[in-house]
């Protein structure tokens, strides 16, 4: 075998080799003729259909060109009409579908043949092959509907056989060029144009059920191609939703989702009785039905389905979740109405009781309706059920049928709430984020709000974050809740202090949703005493600072809070509105000046005084006429300076100013060029003159060449560039051209004085990209040891923010003491995306290095990669003009975007 | 007007292999008279015998969905065959009637029916499994249980009821064991070892290997702690074991020519199993417990369309609707999560086996995630050696287990221990898993006495308790125990309940009968009343028989088997040809005989029929005549018919032959002259009684009278 395979392969290597050849010879236009003509010779060659499918199936390695297609297509026919051999012929009509479907090449010249083929044809599968090659000729040609009706027609005559495959093709042909409009104008043909649904329905009871599957996907081919499906296939597709095979059932599934949404509002009739129902619900009900189906991925399809069913009644869809209990045959109240009803009573949280839960009243008997006739408890089971697949598509089904009803969302909560105690964390993970969605809808209970805050304790980061995202946006409905809510996050700091900043920012927007719910618990909050001073908090405590938070943000609405504030308390708010300008708002404090206090609560941004400090000082540096060294500089240096501590201080004008100080910043170092080359001309003697002259004629050339091809590229945009170095360059470019380059060079430092500054208009929204490495924390002062030439895994996870395109961007960087550096792709898998604008990048570094005598530090970093030419072919002013070859090789390299994080490592000699 | 007359052509009419066409003889304009008829000498369809009532005509041939099978009613009774005179017709053999026999059945005296209550009622039924089948002549044991109830010979059931003479393995084929509980498999030992029987016993690998451990345990309390005289030994159960053969899931085994057995995933516990038994292509499912919600560690029970003639179902919960499973772990582990952070002991008391590791698992996971630090601890020797097992069979777990266990295997437990006497007095908070289950003995309760006394610990009910134990008495609200000794121990911590069963609901039951699609529901292992309700139910939903028989009853059913019928290519093919591809909506037709043969049915052409029996073709002609008042000559008559027959029949071959009679492909229509009035012609039609349609049609064509000539 294996001195098969080699021969095999030092075979097609020869090949190539003659290839390569062949292609030598293209020059001399022989390549058409010889293409067909070189298969032709081959299979003339072919001793059996062995060598011959060898001879094919090597040809169709390379590509062939559109205008010699032809010329193969009439030699592989000529083959087909020879060949007994039923595979040989099975590839040549694969081939003449590929070739059908090269670019530029139009195939209805060879339709005629294919039909031919087709009728002589005994092999089933050559058939199903031959029409497989038809489907691909009219995909390429869909605006022909002779032809289209033709090979509706043909595929019609051979629904008849008895292969499934040839069925399949021929109901896949229907579905993909049956026609679409009914009353198509009287062929020249006279081919009577036939109801494709009709003839793809009756192939829904077919005995194979792969038929009956292509069958209902040729229909679902058609509606999706705007064909609109009579409302009778409904009928039919529900009698396959009982189907013994699950393709088929998953698929009928489908079709009757498809119907209920074209004719929602129709009304059929309730099997064994007189009422009449509306069709959506109808199908809702079917389709709940086989949320409890035997396969699992008819169970995930109908679970998927039921979320975009919103026209369904509320009636129905409320049912879903109820599963009308019963013990002994009397009727149960379920553990969620138990929970309700203790709390509706005042008695919260009281212990289990043994009979507790007994069942009250009786039960008739012939009421009790075990098959559910209809949405009955649906997703009840869906949640419960042992995939894991379908709970997470019926919690997404939840969520999308409780954002489009908020008495259903009010319903589903318990049900939401419960699932996040389910044991695969993807699970828990997609039902928070579900509740986070539809929290708009919906206040939570206490004894809600309990359960959710008991999850505040799971051990992964993800679950956490995604919980507080969660109670950022969550109604709680009593001062108790809130309590409680403060409570288990402190709890939750203590344990996992790193959710430190997400736990401030959840209580800044819990202060600022319930400020009436805030206002009585100020005082135990506080721990004031109305006598008695009470001992300062300690400011650096998180714990504190997060009830400052809260606090603050509900004051903030709330103008009779800071009356209970103790002294400390607003010293602490001076320093907390200072050092987390992010997290506390502006507090109207009485006594107290404020910049804020004169201005109206709902000032818009630009009469932001923030922001009109930012326009002012760049606007100030806008004015500078002249790149006079001395003051400019300082000026420069200053208003860098302001704008990096307006960054830090507001967190939405943080993009804009970091951007202006770096364009700034690069002003600045514009001028000190300028001024360290006047140092280099005039303080430095002896320089040569010949070594400066000989390569500024090159130079200069290069020069204006460069300024040429500016001046093309960028001509739309010229107006933007007014009164700027390159607008007067542009003028005198007719003077420049002329001169020698002693004169270009004076003219040019002439102009680069005069300059003024290049006003940068700024967009509203300049986001920063940035990271932050949450893990390694760097703090640790044990080495991670391991064998020297192996490697050591080093778990990474860091926050990024406002990186568009992260898994191509973004790299790990671990530097070694030795300046040896590392860099790590990782893979795309590793971010996740847990809020717009937000990835988390949790991945593994792997280590390395020969034995070091000592723990050392490495360094690990985040970096940004950069290509220049990835931005460029996006603009639009590149596609008029060809490219320089300056700009045609990207500039490529990396930015570092975050702080770097030390690790100790200590690799050990291994022993031997 | 009308007469016929059948031409038997030196011929008895004793041997009319086929009947004349059952089809509605209605005219069909311009289409070929239907194919004929074949006839299956045998009515098909209606599921009740049909001896009693009078003989319906022979029905349908079915081809639909590619294959071709007859029904049969497994009554069938002779002489509704030799009504139709087939006596003296071919070698027919008599089908062997299939029964099926099912009935539970125990110890004489309380297998009564008017005794059903009495032990398996008061809502707990522990008990006695105990099954046979007997299917299509093979007998089939479905497991082997004991009465935990009972210490004396009622606890095992009665296998004199099998037979009363002769060895059981003589009569019985197989045993079945569903799972390793001992109502399910508890007598296992008594009955191979002491009763004798050298059959094969099938069971799963997990119940293989776990069955002898809890056998081990349930002969050490009863022989070594209350000393009982004559029970199995270890050796007994040693020997037992070795009869077991293994079973994987879906694995079809041939337990011989005709019986074959599969297993499919029951939940309830590790390694539960549902068996199907089959022979030839009657069926039976045998549920043992199972369950249809999945829990922490197992998943759910799942079946395919396997359409059995007979399902037997547990109905422990025929009455019972549950919640979600998740409210109750919920607080369960709120309860427990609280407790611990107060710096409180929680006593979960548990039986080893089953619940216990879904709620170690439950536990185990919630310390994980909760990063929790308090110990676990899992008291005695019998678990640790079953947690082995289950850490070895991944395979029959949940999704989560399975799918986790390359980076780790969840029942490597790093938060559960063993536990130490010594450890109860330590301080700081703990769990403790402590058997028995009901506090009424050994650990668990020795745990209970040293913590009852503190409000801060807590002991939580997985499970039910009888009546008069410790455990009955503290959830019934007891606040005060009598302990042995006058010692009254007062009980301040607090006491749960918290319900944790792994036994199908009636959706769940429901469920799987939706899935299976049995003809006949049998119902066991429940209470009579509560089963009534569920039978009804199913009676009524899915229109099928349901049963629920007594201890020691038996039940019979009648079955309907499709028989399968081998026909000739050459048949099959002339007749396809025939017409377009066979529409599943319609049956088709098929002109054939059916020759029964030693034990097996053949459909072959009526032309190879005859010659294999050595029999002469007789054929059968009705002839008709037509009278029509007609003056012209006969020749001329002839002529009128034959133009108006061809212009009516367009798809057929009509001839006018020198002779002057018509021909319809194989009808022959003669015109003569009346005898007596020479104004009326008399038309003679004749056909075969293959083409008893057209002919007929024919006729009432020519009745009408011919056109007028133009």
């Amino acid at each position: 075998m294996a001195a098969h395979l080699k021969k095999r392969v030092y075979e097609e290597f020869t090949k190539v080799v003659q290839q390569q050849e062949e292609v030598a010879t293209k020059k001399l236009r022989m390549t058409k003729p010889s293409k067909s003509a070189a298969l032709h010779i081959d299979l003339c060659k072919a001793t059996s259909p062995a060598d011959a499918l060898q001879y094919l199936l090597q040809f169709a390695r390379k590509p062939v060109e559109a205008e010699s297609v032809e010329g193969v297509v009439r030699i592989l026919l000529e083959h087909y009409y020879k060949e007994n051999d039923p595979s040989v012929r099975l590839k040549i009509a694969s081939l003449l579908g590929l070739l059908s479907k090269t670019a530029g090449f139009s195939p209805d010249c060879i339709m005629d043949d294919a039909i031919n083929i087709l009728q002589n044809e005994k092999s089933h599968q050559v058939l199903a092959q031959l029409l497989d090659t038809l489907l691909a000729i009219g995909t390429k040609l869909p605006e022909n509907q002779a032809i289209q009706m033709r090979l509706v027609d043909v595929a019609c005559k051979h629904l008849t056989d008895t292969s499934h495959g040839v069925r399949n093709k021929c109901l896949q042909l229907l579905g993909n060029l049956g026609s679409l409009e009914k009353n198509v104008t009287k062929d020249a043909e006279g081919l009577a144009v036939r109801d494709v649904q009709k003839i793809i329905g009756d192939y829904f009871n077919d005995q194979d059920p792969r038929v009956r599957t292509a069958a209902i996907k040729a229909m679902l081919q058609l509606h999706e191609r705007g064909l609109k499906l009579h409302q009778t296939i409904y009928n039919q597709a529900c009698k396959l939703l009982s189907d013994d095979y699950e393709q088929v059932r998953s698929a009928a599934v489908q079709l009757i989702w498809v119907v209920s949404q074209l004719y929602p509002e129709s009304i059929v009739p309730i099997p064994s009785s007189n009422e009449e129902i509306r069709l959506v619900d109808d199908a809702f009900g079917k389709i709940c039905h086989m949320v409890s189906d035997g396969s699992w991925m008819v169970r995930v399809q109908a679970a998927k389905l039921l979320g975009s069913m919103e026209q369904v009644s509320s009636h129905f869809l409320e049912q879903t979740l109820d599963k009308k209990l019963m013990s002994d045959l009397r009727r149960k109240r379920t553990a969620h109405e138990r929970a309700k009803e203790l709390y509706s009573s005042g008695e919260f949280s009281s212990g289990r009781k043994w009979g507790d839960d007994a069942p009250k009243e009786e039960i008739d008997t012939g009421a009790v309706n075990l098959i559910e006739s209809g949405a009955c408890g649906a997703f009840v089971h869906g949640l419960e059920d042992e995939m894991y697949e379908v709970r997470i598509a019926a919690v997404e089904a939840l969520c999308m049928l409780a954002q489009s009803s908020p008495s259903f969302a009010e319903k589903c909560l318990d049900f939401l709430v419960d699932m996040f105690n389910d044991e695969i964390e993807e699970v828990r993970l997609q039902s928070i984020h579900t509740m986070r969605k539809i929290s708009n809808n919906i206040t939570l209970r206490e004894d809600q709000l309990d359960t959710v805050l008991a999850v505040l304790e799971d051990s992964s980061r993800d679950i956490r974050e995604a919980l507080h995202e969660l109670l950022c946006c969550t109604n709680v409905s009593t001062k108790e809740g809130i309590h409680l809510a403060l409570v288990e996050l402190l709890k939750n700091l203590t344990k996992y202090p790193t959710d430190r900043d997400s736990i401030w920012k959840c209580l800044k927007f819990l202060g600022s949703r319930h400020p009436t719910l805030v206002l009585p618990l100020v005082p135990e909050l506080l721990s004031t005493h109305p006598f008695f001073d009470t001992a300062e908090p300690d400011m650096d405590d998180p714990a504190y600072i997060a009830v400052l938070v809260l606090i603050f943000n509900a004051a903030k609405t709330c103008p009779t809070m800071p009356a209970l504030f103790s002294d400390h308390t607003f010293r602490h708010y001076a320093y907390l509105r200072d050092s987390l300008s992010h997290l506390v708002p502006a507090l109207r404090l009485p006594g107290r000046k404020l910049v804020s206090s004169g201005l109206s609560p709902n000032i818009t941004p630009h009469e932001d005084p923030s922001h009109q400090f930012l326009q002012q000082s760049l606007e100030r540096v806008y004015s500078l006429q002249h790149l006079d060294p001395q003051g400019t500089q300082e000026l420069l240096e200053f208003t860098i300076r302001d704008l990096q501590r307006l960054g830090e201080l507001q967190s939405e004008l943080a993009g804009v100013a970091d951007f202006s100080a770096t364009y700034l910043r690069c002003q600045l170092l514009l001028i000190k060029i300028m001024e360290e080359t006047y140092k280099m001309e005039f303080m430095y003697s002896g320089v040569e003159n010949k070594s400066v002259v000989d390569p500024l004629f090159g130079m200069c050339e290069k020069f204006l060449q460069e300024v040429d091809f500016f001046q093309r590229c960028f001509i739309a945009d010229l107006p933007h560039l007014q009164d700027s170095f390159v607008d007067r360059l542009l003028d005198l470019m007719p003077r420049l051209m002329t001169s020698k380059p002693a004169e270009v060079v004076k003219i040019l430092q002439a102009m680069l004085r005069q300059s003024t500054f290049l006003h940068l208009p700024l967009p509203e929204q300049i986001h920063k990209a940035s990271a932050t490495i949450i893990e390694p924390a760097g703090e640790s002062d044990n080495p991670l040891r391991f064998t020297s030439g192996l490697v050591v895994a080093l778990d990474v996870d860091a926050t990024l923010e406002h990186v568009q395109d992260p898994q191509n961007t973004v790299k790990v960087q671990v530097l070694y003491p030795d300046g040896q550096a590392q860099m790590i792709h990782p893979k795309p898998a590793d971010f996740r995306n847990p809020g717009p604008g937000r990835h988390r990048l949790i991945t593994q570094v792997f280590l390395s290095h020969t034995a070091w005598t000592e723990p050392c530090q490495v360094e690990v970093r985040l970096l940004l990669a950069y290509n220049s030419s990835s931005r460029i072919p996006k603009s639009p002013w590149i596609e008029g003009g060809e490219m320089s070859p300056q700009v045609e090789t990207g500039i490529e390299g990396t930015i570092p975007f975050s702080k770097s994080v030390k690790v100790y490592i200590m690799p050990k000699p291994a022993r031997r | 007007m009308l007469s016929s007359v059948v031409h038997s052509q030196n011929s008895p009419p004793s041997l009319p292999l086929q009947w004349p066409s059952p089809w509605p003889t209605r005219a069909q304009h311009a289409s070929r008279p239907a194919i004929g008829a074949l006839t299956p000498l045998l009515p098909v369809g209606s599921g009740s015998p049909l001896a009693t009532s009078a003989p319906r005509c022979p029905r349908t041939w079915f081809l639909s969905r590619g294959f071709c099978r007859v029904l049969l009613p497994a009554s069938f009774p002779l002489w509704h065959l030799s009504h139709r005179s087939l006596l003296n017709s071919p070698v027919f053999l008599l089908l062997l009637l299939p029964q099926i026999l099912a009935g539970q059945w125990e110890r004489g005296g309380h297998g009564r029916a008017s005794d059903w209550s009495s032990h398996t009622g008061a809502g707990q039924d522990v008990g006695r499994s105990c099954i046979l089948v007997s299917i299509a002549g093979k007998n089939v044991m479905l497991d082997c249980g004991m009465h935990m109830g009972f210490s004396d010979d009622r606890r095992f059931p009665d296998f004199s009821y099998i037979t009363r003479s002769g060895r059981l393995t003589d009569f019985l084929d197989c045993v079945i064991i569903s799972h390793f509980h001992l109502d399910h498999c508890g007598a296992l030992p008594y009955f191979s070892e002491m009763v004798g029987y050298d059959g094969p016993i099938y069971m799963t690998q997990p119940t293989q290997a776990i069955c002898p451990i809890l056998l081990e345990d349930y002969r050490k309390i009863a022989v070594d702690k209350k000393g009982e005289a004559n029970f199995f030994t270890s050796q007994m159960i040693k020997d037992c074991m070795k009869k077991v053969v293994a079973v994987h899931l879906h694995q079809t085994v041939q337990v011989d020519d005709e019986l074959e057995i599969k297993a499919y995933y029951a939940g309830h516990v590790l390694g539960a199993a549902m068996f199907q038994i089959k022979v030839g292509s009657e069926s039976v499912v045998y549920t043992g417990d199972y369950n249809m919600t999945p829990d922490r560690h197992l998943g759910a029970a799942w079946i395919d369309k396997c359409r059995p003639s007979l399902l037997i179902t547990e109905s422990t919960y025929a009455t019972t609707i549950r919640d979600s499973k998740r409210c109750r772990e919920r607080d369960f582990l709120k309860k427990v999560h609280e407790t611990v952070e107060r710096g409180g002991k929680v006593l979960i008391p548990v039986f080893a086996l089953g619940r216990a590791q879904e709620l170690c698992i439950l536990l185990e996971t919630f310390w994980e995630r909760m990063d929790l630090k308090a110990p676990i601890y899992f008291s005695t020797g019998l678990t640790e050696k079953a947690n082995h097992y289950y850490k070895l069979f991944i395979p029959w777990t949940n999704q989560k287990i399975r799918k986790t266990f390359v980076q780790r295997n969840m029942f490597e437990f790093k938060h559960i221990k063993a536990f130490d006497r010594a450890f109860a007095d330590s301080p700081g908070p703990m769990v403790v898993f402590a058997t028995p289950g009901m506090l009424h003995a050994g650990q668990s309760l020795q745990i209970f006495r040293k913590w009852a006394g503190n409000e801060k610990n807590m002991v939580i009910m997985p499970g039910y308790c009888v009546q008069g134990t410790v455990g009955h008495k503290i959830l019934s609200g007891q606040r005060k125990l009598e302990m042995e000794g006058r010692q009254v121990l007062e009980v301040k911590m607090q006491v749960e309940y918290m319900s944790f069963s792994a036994h199908a609901d009636a959706k769940g039951i429901m469920q799987l009968v939706g899935q299976a699609e049995p003809e006949n529901v049998l119902l066991v292992h429940g209470e009579a009343k509560k089963m009534e309700f569920l039978k009804q139910k199913i009676e009524q939903e899915f229109r099928v028989n349901c049963y629920m028989p007594a201890n020691g009853e038996t039940v019979t059913l009648p079955t309907s088997p499709s028989i399968p019928v081998g026909i000739s290519l050459g048949l099959l093919k002339r007749e396809m040809a025939q017409g377009l591809l066979p529409d599943a909506k319609k049956p088709r037709l098929l002109h054939g005989t059916l020759i029964m043969k030693d034990s097996n049915f053949r459909l072959v052409s009526s032309e190879q029929a005859l010659k294999e029996l050595g029999l002469a073709e007789h054929q059968l002609r009705f002839t008709c005549r037509v009278h029509l008042h007609d003056t012209r000559k006969e020749q001329e008559m002839a002529m009128r018919v034959y133009n108006h027959l061809k212009s009516v029949l367009k798809d057929h071959c009509v001839q006018h032959l020198p002779d002057g009679s018509v021909t319809v492909e194989s009808i022959l229509v003669q015109a003569a002259a009346h005898s007596e009035d020479p104004g009326t012609k008399v038309l003679l039609v004749s056909w075969t009684y293959q083409d008893e349609e057209l002919g007929s049609y024919l006729t009432s064509l020519l009745k009408k009278g011919l056109p007028q000539a133009s």
